[in-house]
Order: structure tokens, then sequence, then C-alpha cells
């Protein structure tokens, strides 16, 4: 420890101003906060910190995503084995290191891409570098299909990073969450990489791990995708899903959406270190399942509608939306009040475009994306009332 | 029975090093500091030079703005230096002590046949008025205004803080000429603790007493006010602290200036931290001397742990400091990993570390900041420590973003800085919120007055 703090005191005056290597100022003070806590003491106000900060909250959402992302690594595994029908010759481990080939890559390049952009800004505008990113760099693979090219995840994340947010000015300025944005770009420009049948299932077996799908062009919908089209909830095997393989996030999906369990133990930890807000979380669902009963009793000829509700909440990426990217603190509604209202929207837009929009069978990125649009007009008005209950008391006065 | 406001938002910071109920006697100090800058935002003309023979009660500076608000030497003795910074703004003027303590003689008047303006001008003469301020900006009041009232909390909440009663010992009859005196000026609010059991506080004479139950900040003053009548647009409310008004009392009832406070030296690098007497503006080293552990390099603060100013061992006590504390600059090496590791020796109000685990255990702290400044990310950090009827934090962005009419509309009036030192504490993002609200206070004045 005391060698590499010494180290790193000698190369320090080379990234200072006038140093040789001052243009990555940006990326050492980067490194050097992240194995060290820096030691910089309070210059004004009060003369003692809580020792909570950024980095700290940033790392637990990320914990807080890794049963999802691992889950989901073996489920990758497991979807080939099915759709090659080798599945009762593969070793979960095999599956689980089949999954981590294919999905390495895509966090590789996410973080890789993201982290520059962040970097470079933060020498441009002479900042620290700011985590923000270490969160939206592990969400942007989870959100994208299997078969999502790595150069449109490349170009998803540039798209994303400058333009939802350093354009706004970096971490805690974005209007709308990061990571969905990228997948929105995905969405509106590359859409056959991330909708239609040919996506979910990897096919083609990486160093010796996985097997190659021999039928000549494959394909599988995932669960959602079944229920829009009114028919049976199938595998990649083609046989039934059962309500465990759903829970369990067996089934084809985006990466890190389909286990339901995980995201509960993510959630878990997200609720209990109080990084998420329960209110939103909670409100989601509410706003979900409200939004179900209503369909179901007013449209009995529409086919989505008629899914039970706890279907509706279980497949796709409604949990993970719930739990992940509704309650981001930065683009979700700050009053306390205002979280109930946000997070009752996002449920029940989800389900409204996924019962009323033919096209497209699921609605939680829009849902979020609309909803974090929509979050500054709810504190708005909840701030508001505060206001006029001043404005009040003063006219009252006088 | 008194009126019980219950107040739920808060925080109480457990730290190492509350002083025990006993007193250590210190040797008076030789020299005595006042710093204009302690009295804040008033412009300085000082009226003594070296060498001038001074009593307690001689002004040694007054108000270039509101002249007749001076500021007194606390002892008797002789000046012996103006010190002054940058531009020749004045730093301090110090006197050194004749050890004989004597001061200007004033009459001692029977307060309850006082008119305002005469108790006003009393107070004036005696530079007594110096120690009052007012919401909004949290300033040094205005002689010429007419206050709607006056409040006066009885009890520090915060982290480490003097025990009031303690200083009121012996001080009782003071105290209560001291709120008579200004029940003349306007209708006096007394703030309690629900653990104050002194009779001198509970059944206190002209005043309305209010008894405030729950965790810092609720012996803020201007959380009290928030509570009982906050400050409209328009309104001036006057504010001073309970020991001043003992100083009010001694001019009253004996006719001198008396500016003995009862000074707690603590935090966790204290050896037995306890109380003692001194005068204000009076060098601490004395007190300090000895009594420090000497295992990190120190942060003498003069002031509470989370108002107060950094200042040297041979600094001075402060006008309005009646505690001086110790904490450990920086505790321990290089720390690795920090945002990861379990961190088991430090305070925070996150789950994601462990002292939620254990409630009753009392932390050192170190002055370090523990993290970069950013952005605000999280919500509802500050709303959960700031019990007022305030968004503080669009409050906050309305100052950042210098928009006059959101700061007015969202109560920025009822505030000081010291009521956003919790929200300061607790903030992830690590905004140094004090200076923002001060500034902003300071924008709004410039523009309004």
């Amino acid at each position: 420890m005391k060698f590499l703090r010494n180290y790193l005191n000698k190369i320090k005056p080379n990234f200072e101003e006038g140093g040789k290597l001052h243009a990555f100022r940006s990326l050492f003070d980067g490194f050097e906060t992240f194995l060290f806590v820096p030691d910089d003491t309070s210059k004004s106000g009060v003369n003692i910190h809580d020792a909570i900060d950024s980095k700290r909250i940033m790392s637990l959402v990320v914990i807080s995503l890794l049963p999802a992302l691992l889950v989901g690594m073996y489920n990758i595994g497991l979807q080939n084995a099915l759709a090659a029908g080798t599945a009762d010759t593969t070793g979960w481990f095999d599956m689980f290191v089949f999954g981590l080939l294919v999905t390495l890559p895509k966090i590789v390049v996410s973080y890789v891409v993201g982290l520059g952009i962040e970097f470079t800004v933060a020498q441009w505008k002479n900042e620290e570098i700011h985590e923000g990113f270490l969160v939206s760099g592990i969400l942007i693979p989870m959100i994208v299909p299997v078969g999502c090219p790595l150069w449109i995840l490349a170009l998803a994340t540039a798209f994303a990073v400058i333009f939802a947010k350093e354009v706004f000015g970096g971490t805690g300025m974005n209007i709308v969450n990061v990571a969905l944005i990228a997948r929105a770009f995905i969405f509106f420009a590359y859409p056959s990489v991330i909708s239609g049948d040919g996506v979910w299932v990897a096919t083609e077996s990486i160093l010796g791990f996985g097997s190659d799908v021999t039928v000549d062009g494959y394909t599988c919908a995932t669960a959602l995708q079944h229920v829009a089209n009114g028919v049976e909830i199938t595998g990649a095997s083609g046989a039934q899903l059962s309500v465990m393989d759903m829970l369990f996030g067996f089934m084809p999906g985006s990466i890190g959406e389909t286990s339901v369990v995980a995201i509960a133990i993510g959630a878990v930890i997200l609720l209990w270190t109080g990084v998420a807000s329960w209110k939103t979380m909670f409100s989601v669902f509410v706003g979900g399942i409200a939004m179900c009963f209503l369909f179901q009793y007013a449209l009995p000829e529409n086919v989505v509608a008629q899914v039970p509700f706890w279907q509706h909440l279980i497949l796709g990426g409604f949990c993970f939306g719930a739990v992940f990217m509704a309650t981001d603190p930065v683009t979700s509604a700050r009053t306390e009040v205002g979280k109930y209202i946000y997070g009752f929207g996002i449920g029940a837009m989800a389900i409204l475009i996924r019962v009323l929009n033919p096209g497209y069978p699921e609605g939680m990125m829009l849902a979020i994306l609309l909803m974090n649009v929509v979050a500054p007009f709810i504190d708005y008005c909840v701030v508001q009332t505060n206001i006029s209950a001043r404005a009040k008391r003063l006219t009252k006065k006088n | 029975m008194h009126r019980v406001v219950k107040i739920s938002k808060g925080l109480n910071i457990n730290l190492k090093g509350a002083p025990v109920a006993e007193f250590t006697s210190v040797a008076p100090a030789k020299f005595y500091a006042l710093m204009p800058s302690d009295f804040t935002r008033i412009t300085p003309k000082v009226v003594v030079k070296p060498e001038d023979k001074v009593k307690a009660g001689d002004p040694l500076f007054f108000d270039k703005e509101n002249p007749e608000l001076q500021f007194v030497s606390p002892v008797s003795g002789t000046v012996v230096a103006v010190n002054r910074g940058e531009r020749r703004r004045v730093l301090s003027v110090v006197v050194e002590s004749d050890g004989k303590f004597e001061s200007v003689e004033y009459k001692a008047k029977d307060i309850l046949s006082l008119s305002a303006d005469e108790v006003k001008a009393d107070l004036l003469k005696a530079g007594l008025f110096a120690f009052i301020r007012q919401r909004p900006y949290d300033v040094i009041a205005a002689p010429g205004d007419t206050p709607r009232a006056i409040y006066v909390s009885a009890f520090d909440s915060k982290p480490l803080a003097v025990d009031f009663e303690i200083a009121l010992k012996g001080n009782e009859e003071d105290f209560q000429t001291g709120l008579d005196a200004l029940s003349r000026i306007a209708p006096v609010h007394l703030g309690l603790c629900a653990c104050q059991k002194s009779a001198a506080l509970n059944v206190a004479k002209n005043v309305t007493t209010t008894i405030f139950k729950g965790p810092h900040p609720a012996g803020n003053v201007g959380v009290q006010i928030n509570k009982t009548a906050p400050v409209n647009k328009g309104e001036i409310v006057w504010t001073i602290g309970a020991e001043e008004v003992i100083f009010i009392g001694r001019l009253f009832n004996r006719g001198k200036i008396d500016f003995t406070r009862t000074v707690a030296l603590v935090g966790s690098e204290v050896k037995n931290p306890s109380y003692s007497k001194m005068v204000l503006g009076a060098q601490i080293s004395g007190l300090i001397n000895g009594r420090l552990e000497e295992k990190y390099e120190l942060r003498i603060i003069d002031g509470n742990v989370l108002t107060g100013k950094k200042t040297t061992a041979d600094g001075y006590l402060g006008a309005f400091s009646n505690e001086i504390t110790v904490i450990p600059e920086i505790m321990g090496g290089a720390e690795m990993l920090g945002w990861i590791a379990p961190r088991f020796s430090m305070l925070s109000t996150s789950r994601s570390y462990f002292s939620w685990l254990m409630p009753g255990r009392k932390y050192t702290v170190d002055a370090r900041i523990k993290g970069g400044e950013r952005h605000m990310i999280m919500s509802n950090e500050y709303d959960k420590v700031f019990p007022m009827d305030i968004y503080p934090e669009y409050l906050i962005k309305a100052i950042i973003t210098g928009n006059i009419d959101k700061m007015e509309q969202l109560g920025i009036y009822e505030v000081a800085p010291e009521d956003f030192a919790l929200c300061e504490f607790v903030d992830s993002s690590k905004l140094e919120l004090q200076r923002i609200v001060r500034e902003g206070l300071d924008k709004l004045r410039a523009e309004m007055c």
C-alpha cells in the first residue's frame, strides 16, 4: 500500500499544470481517487463530513446489478444450449462461461467508449471524473439483446454519453436516463438488432464454449412477443415456459432483464442502503398493476390486456426498469410526493404501451424516458404548493 | 404548561469528546482580540491605535454604515495591535489585559421602567447591541429597525455543544434581567429543550416559552422561529444567544460590562474535555496548553464542529463562540479503495457503512471531506435532516443559479447558513452549502437594501 502511495506521489507532478503528462491529468486523478481516499480537508463550512460519497453510492448500484448480470450470463449459455438441443449435455459452468464470453466484450466496449468520453470531457473542463458512468456503463450491456453488434453498442454509448449527459453538464445534470437513451438510440436507429425474433439467443459458439445452432435462420421470440402475438409462451427449445422459468429468468430477453429473483436481490441492496427510493419502486408496481386491472376490464378483446397482471410484471423489462432505471435519483422526481406520481406514471405507461401499441411488445423503456421528461414538471408542481403556501401566509398577514 | 413542538427530522452526531460537567480553572489570558469578521457583514472603522488605554466597554471599532453600532473592548488594558490583511481589511484589534478587568461604569437601572428606545440606546452605548443578529440575512441587527419578535434559544443541540444550564448556574438573575430588557423592545420567545429542568428557564418571566423535542437542529434558533411563526418577507426578527442575554443582564443589574463566558474545550483530541470560565476574545493558548493529544495533526476550531472556523493554537475565542473544538485534521495514512472497503471506524448516515449497527458508539471524525465535489445526485438527503417547511435542495439550486425571485419564494428569508450545516455534513455530493447560503443571503441583501 505504502509503496503504491509513494509511487503515485512520485509521478504526480508529471500530471500537474506544466508537467509533461498534463494532458492525462483527469485520467491520473481518476485512478488516484479510485485507489486512495483523497486527503483534502474541509476549508469552509462544516469541519466534519459524513463518510458517504458518490463513488460509494455508484459502487453500490453496480454491486446490486451483479446478481442480475451473473444470472443473465448463465441464461445466455442456457438459451444457446436449448436452441441447439444440447441442454442435457452441457454443464452449468460451461453455460456460464459462454455467457461471460458473449457479455464481456459488450461491457468492455461500453466502458471504454463511455469512460473515454468522460475522461476527455473532465480533462477539457478541468473537472474531476464523475462516477455516474460506472453505473450507466454496466447498465447498457444489460439492456440489449445478445445479438447486438459491438459497433452499434459503441455508437449508442457514445451518443448517449455525449447528447444525453455531457451537453447538459455531466452526471447529476442530465434530464433523461443515459443508459436508456443508448437503448433508445439502437431502438430507433437500428431496430433490427433490438427487436424481432432473431436477436435474443446466441447461435454461435465461442472459443469452444457454447454450441452452434444448426437450424438455418433460427428464430426465437421473447415472452412478450409471444404474448403480443397471442400464442403460447415458449422458450428457446420450443417448449412451454413455466412460471419458475419466468421468475428465475430462464427465457430469451435482454441480457440482464430476465431474472426477477436476481433483480429482487439487487432491489433489497438498493433499498436497504437507501440508494434507491422505495417510494418510486413501489409506485411503479402500483401503477403497473392498476393499469393491468383497468385494461382487463375495459378491453376484453385485447389479448395482451387479458394476460394476468403478475405475468405482466415478471415478463420483459418491467422489474428491471422499476428497480434500476426508474429509481435513478438524477432523472427521477426529486420531491418525495413527486416520487409517487412519477413511479405510478411509469408503471401505468409501460402497461399502456404494451397493451395498446401493436408495433412493439415492450413499453418500459419508453415509459421511463417519458416520465424522465415529465419529472421536472411534477417536482415543479410539488414545490409550487410550498411556494403558494408561503405567499398565502404573507397575504394573510397583510 | 408551555407549548411543546416535536421535531422529527434531524440528526444527532455522536462524537467523542463531549464535555463533562466540571470546571477546569484557567489563568486569565494576557491578550484579547475582537475580530470584525465575527460580526457578519459590518464595515469596521477602528477608533483606537496601539498604545491607547481602554477599559472594558470602550469602543474599539464601529460600523461605518450604522455608526451608533459599536464594538467594545472585552477587558481593560492597552491596545497592542490593529492587524490588517489584504486591502487594509481589519482582521483583529488586540488588547493586552492589565489584569484588573475594569469596566466603564454605567448606571444600574430598573428595566421595567425603561422604554424600548432607552433600552436600545443603553445596549448600543455598552456595545451589547452588536450581539443581536437579525433574520432575514443573518447579519448584525440594524438599530433603527423594529423587530416583530426576539428569539432566544436556551439550548444548543449541535454535537459536543455547551450545556447552557451549566453556563446559567449563578447567572440566573442576570439572565432574567436580560430577558426583561429585551422584552421592552419586542416580544421575546424562549426556546427550551425538554431535558432542561432549571427553574430560571422554565418559569422565566416576560417571555413566551416553547419546548422543542427532537434531534439537532431543534436547538437552532432558525428552526424554532420556523416552527412557531416563520419570518415573512418584510418582517424582521432578532435573535440573540442565551449567554449574551446574561451579558445584557449584568449591564443593567450591576452597571458593568462583564463578558465572562462559560467556555468548553471539547473534541476527540482533548484530554478531559470540560468547562472553563473565560472572557470573550481571550487568546486560547492558555486554555488548550497541555490538554491536547498529540497522536495526529490537529484541527483547532473556534466554535462548534459544524459551524466553527479553523483557528490556530495562539488564536482567539470568537465573539460568538463558547467552545473550542479539537479534532484530527487527517486520521491515518493513505486509505485504499475507500469506495468499497467496509471502513468500520467511519461515521455515516448511510447504511453502506456500519455505524447504523452501533447507534450508541461515539466516533472520532477527522476533517477530511472524504469525497470529491459533485453536482447534486441523490435526492432527499437534505430533507431528512432539515426540519423547516422549506425545500432545501430547491432553495440551494435557486441560490446557485442566482435566481432572486425563486430564493424569496422558497423561503430564504427564514434561513441562516447554520441551518444548512447538517445538510452539508450528510451531503454525498460534498457541496459547501453554508458558503452557498451565505453568498445567497449577501446577494439578496445587496439587491434589497
